[in-house]
């Protein structure tokens, strides 16, 4: 190495020794001048050479650095030129690592590799640290510092400690602040000074916290075992809270879906004792309504786009409860008194429901467009977020259910409902109309689907055949909770969903789903009225 | 109602012989090997239907989980016949030689102990008649005892048909998952495959078949039979009586479903393969539809509701699938508005009554009431 070499390199190390603040962006012919002096000399020569370049503070520093580290920057024999390289064919494409340009082909006897060692190796690493740990964008900085954490490496913290010092953004701060604590473990500290490190890791609780004080824990003393031990343990049982909790939420979610489902049928079926086996089919109904009004609205009305699921659940409500008069006009209202023929034929009704679907919308599933404000989730904390859409469909349940409460057992309609149910004769006796109590009721069941099919295309898809696998699921929350008791069926659907989330915490899906089944079904053979039974003389 | 001593009125029995010539005779003349294996396979679902007749025309059990003792019947038997092919030195290139593919491929080095004795043909035999009766005396006591019925017991039983399916297809390691049992080739030695392994099995199954006629003609004309329609009609009256109405509904539900059993191991016999498809909650309940389409109360109807819908299945997919929806939608719908006892009742309410007339023109008759058969144990009532 030249002396006329080494003056601007001395010039630049003094000037980072003295404070004062690095060039951020370093011209071409400076930075070239650095980046070539790297293959000079041996080892150590390199290292300064390195030390000087990173001192430019330039990021375009930071790959030829990186590269030289992995042993992959070349230097062009015949110029001297430190270039990137690039295999292609029988030679080597190069780029100028400082102006990105392309210098052409070469023969891959006309390069050389740029040698490093393990000591120079290190020296790169810190170099590289400092410059991404000390770098002026917040988003580097942090990338770093969360780079330095997963290492932790005993080298870097002596780097840390002055970037700790510099840093002045708290979340980055924290980082760095645990990646020391993460070093110190690794490090001959003091033993108190190691066991308050892993108290501020199990403090921190991020995401690695168990993996570092594992690792950490074989490593240490004896003495500091028992302490990293408790850390691991309070971690674990946050841990376990967080995951318990979040898998209620799952449950709870879960039975907001399945209650808005079944809440239609615990009209139908739970009041009114017709089994409508087109229920799945309704739900579906009112999925498609929502479809084809969002279709329409988009392209007649675009400015209405964002409130166009809102405006659908209403229609999905009318639409299906239309249709569901209809067919208490038409096949129903024939067949009271004969519950195993009006399964029968509503099972018929699903597969003309299902075909026609298929006819016109197509075997694919079609999906509609969430508004903007439906996008996102709400983060609860760290770990559990909560989608919007979510929120929606259960605020929706809530709402629906207390509306149904309402118009169930408050409203004089309601009280003739139940009258028919109880009595029908007698009913008819006291100058109720009870065939259009029927036929209102029922509309009011389906009806209810079609809402549930249109708060369900907000949280998935819609197929032709989705409905059947509401089916059974809907039917059986109906029973279990005890027909004609719509706490019962908020009560069963909640249970139900509650003990599936729960065992697929410890089983696989279709196993939790199978027990859950089972259960249901001895559970209701030993008591068939349901959980909640309306006593009623027959 | 009228006591018929006889086993079968001059009716039942011009039905039974017209069934046995079309069975015996015509349709072996009449089809190719082709559609002649499909006949086969549509009588398969024949023997479900007949338990239903049963069951549910006789019983007034509404049972929606056929399926699921169709599929017990059917898995015992291609699990015997899946051990035969998968004989060592079939499945010497697997890791583990002996063994069914489908639990190789699932990391599986062991037959399952529930699998063992299907090495043997006539534990076979006897498991694809226990297993479903096992099962449905533990399903049938369980709901019977405690009164559960009618309504409660389609939907607890279409809930076990869907716990079944994916219980199968879920443990795929076990029951060869969502594609079933396949590629069974021979039983005991002999391989159903060929042609003439279909002639002769259809054969078999039509003698089969003609035997459960009989059974089921037997249970219906026997006290049985009659408690089964007075029970249907007004239970509390028999229990009154003294009976046990709980054990006459177990044996009308053990019966369906040894019956169904039979067919779904002829299934996996003409077929060559068994899938969860047979057993799930749609399969079900188009079994039903075969009964219901036959006469829900006439044992014959329900071969010809199987052959006739299934025919019509085959055909109408075969040349518009849109379309087979929505006919078999509108023949559920049709079948209980406008004909609750099926083609028997349509036979008995307007072809019958004119060849009687015609008959009694030629000769005169003795009038004993004979006329009035297969709906003179009343219209189905729930």
């Amino acid at each position: 190495m030249n002396a006329g070499r080494l003056i601007p390199i001395i010039a630049l190390l003094l000037a980072l020794a003295f404070g004062a603040p690095a060039q951020a962006q370093t011209d071409d012919a400076t930075l070239t001048a650095l980046v070539n002096a790297l293959p000079l000399g041996n080892f150590k020569e390199r290292e300064v050479a390195a030390t000087a370049l990173a001192a430019t503070g330039d990021p375009r520093a930071v790959p030829v650095l990186q590269t030289l580290t992995d042993g992959e920057l070349y230097v062009i024999e015949a110029s001297g030129q430190v270039v990137f390289v690039e295999t292609s064919g029988a030679g080597v494409l190069a780029t100028d690592p400082v102006t990105a340009s392309s210098l052409g082909e070469f023969a891959k006897g006309d390069v050389e590799k740029v040698k490093v060692n393990n000591g120079l190796r290190r020296a790169l690493r810190t170099l590289i640290g400092q410059m991404t740990l000390l770098s002026e964008n917040r988003g580097t900085r942090l990338a770093a510092a969360l780079s330095v954490l997963r290492d932790a490496s005993p080298d870097t913290l002596e780097l840390l400690d002055s970037a700790l010092a510099a840093e002045a953004d708290p979340e980055i701060k924290t980082v760095m602040d645990v990646a020391r604590a993460a070093i110190v473990l690794k490090t001959d500290a003091s033993s108190a000074e190691k066991a308050a490190a892993a108290q501020r890791i199990a403090e921190w609780g991020g995401r690695e916290a168990i993996t570092i004080l594992t690792g950490a824990l074989a490593e240490a003393p004896a003495d500091l075992k028992p302490a990293i031990e408790a850390a691991i343990d309070s971690l674990e049982r946050t841990r376990a809270v967080w995951s318990v909790l979040q898998n209620v939420w799952y449950g709870i979610s879960l039975g907001s879906v399945l209650l808005l489902a079944a809440i239609g049928l615990a009209i139908t079926f739970g009041v009114m004792g017709v089994i409508n086996m087109a229920h799945g089919e309704m739900v579906m109904l009112g999925a498609y309504t929502t479809f084809v009004v969002q279709e329409v609205i988009r392209t007649s009305a675009p400015h209405l786009f964002d409130v166009s699921l809102v405006i659908a659940l209403p229609l999905a409500f009318l639409v299906d409860g239309a249709v569901g008069v209809a067919i208490e006009r038409s096949i129903i209202r024939f067949l009271y008194g004969r519950p195993l023929d009006t399964l029968l034929a509503t099972w018929g009704l699903s597969l003309i429901l299902q075909q026609a679907y298929r006819s016109i919308f197509g075997a694919r599933e079609v999906g509609v467009e969430l508004p903007q404000w439906m996008l996102g989730s709400w983060q609860v904390t760290d770990a559990i977020q909560i989608p919007i859409n979510g929120m929606f469909v259960m605020a929706l349940t809530v709402l629906i259910t207390i509306a149904v409460s309402y118009v169930l057992f408050l409203s004089r309609w309601g009280r003739q409902v139940r009258a028919v149910v109880q009595n029908r004769v007698m009913a008819g006796a006291v100058g109720i109309n009870t065939e259009k109590v029927d036929r209102y009721t029922f509309g009011l069941g389906c009806g209810i689907a079609g809402i549930a099919g249109s708060a369900f295309t907000m949280i998935g898809s819609t197929g032709p055949t989705a409905g059947q696998l509401y089916i059974v699921d809907t039917f059986l929350v109906v029973v279990f909770g005890g027909a004609a008791s719509l706490l019962g069926t908020i009560a069963s659907a909640f249970t139900i969903s509650q003990a599936q989330s729960t065992m697929e915490f410890f089983l696989s899906g279709s196993m939790a789903k199978v027990l859950t089944l089972l259960a249901i079904v001895a559970i209701l053979m030993m008591r068939p009225q349901g959980l909640f039974a309306l006593k009623v003389r027959k | 109602m009228i006591i018929n001593t006889r086993f079968f009125n001059r009716s039942e029995l011009l039905g039974f012989i017209a069934l046995a010539v079309l069975l015996f005779v015509i349709l072996p003349l009449s089809l190719d090997i082709f559609r002649l294996n499909l006949v086969a396979k549509y009588l398969t679902y024949a023997f479900v239907a007949i338990g239903l007749v049963l069951c549910w025309g006789y019983g007034g059990i509404l049972s929606l989980g056929q399926g699921v003792f169709f599929g017990l019947g059917g898995y015992c038997m291609a699990m015997y016949l899946k051990l035969e092919a998968s004989s060592v030195a079939n499945t010497k290139i697997q890791s583990t030689p002996g063994i069914p593919d489908f639990m190789d491929w699932n990391q599986l080095t062991q037959l399952p102990f529930f699998w063992k004795p299907f090495h043997s043909l006539p534990l076979t035999l006897l498991a694809i008649f226990l297993v479903p009766t096992i099962f449905a005396f533990i399903i049938g006591a369980a709901m019977f005892k405690r009164r559960v019925g009618g309504v409660y017991f389609a939907i607890i039983t279409q809930a076990i048909a869907a716990i079944m399916t994916i219980l199968i297809i879920g443990q795929q390691g076990y029951t060869g998952g969502i594609n079933g049992i396949t590629d069974l080739r021979t039983l005991h030695g002999w391989d159903i495959r060929t042609d003439q392994a279909k002639f002769i099995l259809y054969f078999v199954e039509v003698v089969l078949l003609f035997a459960c006629i009989v059974a089921a003609q037997f249970i219906r004309l026997t006290k049985l039979g009659r408690i089964l329609v007075a029970m249907r009609e007004q239970e509390d009256r028999v229990r009154f009586s003294g009976y046990s109405v709980a054990n006459f509904k177990i044996f009308a539900f053990c019966a369906a479903a040894v019956f169904a059993a039979i067919g779904g191991a002829l299934f996996t016999l003409e077929v060559g393969f068994m899938s969860p498809s047979f057993v799930g909650i749609v399969p079900s309940i188009e079994m039903v539809i075969y009964t219901a389409v036959g006469g829900r109360m006439s044992i014959f109807g329900a071969v010809w509701g199987s052959l006739l819908v299934n025919f019509a299945k085959t055909s109408l997919s075969e040349s518009f699938p849109q379309l087979w929806l929505f006919g078999l939608g509108g023949l559920f719908i049709a079948v209980v508005l406008a004909f609750p006892n099926g083609l028997s009742g349509i036979w008995a309410d307007h072809v019958q009554p004119r060849i009687d007339r015609l008959l009694a023109s030629r000769k005169s008759k003795t009038g004993n009431g004979w006329s009035s058969n297969s709906v003179a144990d009343g219209a189905p009532a729930e």
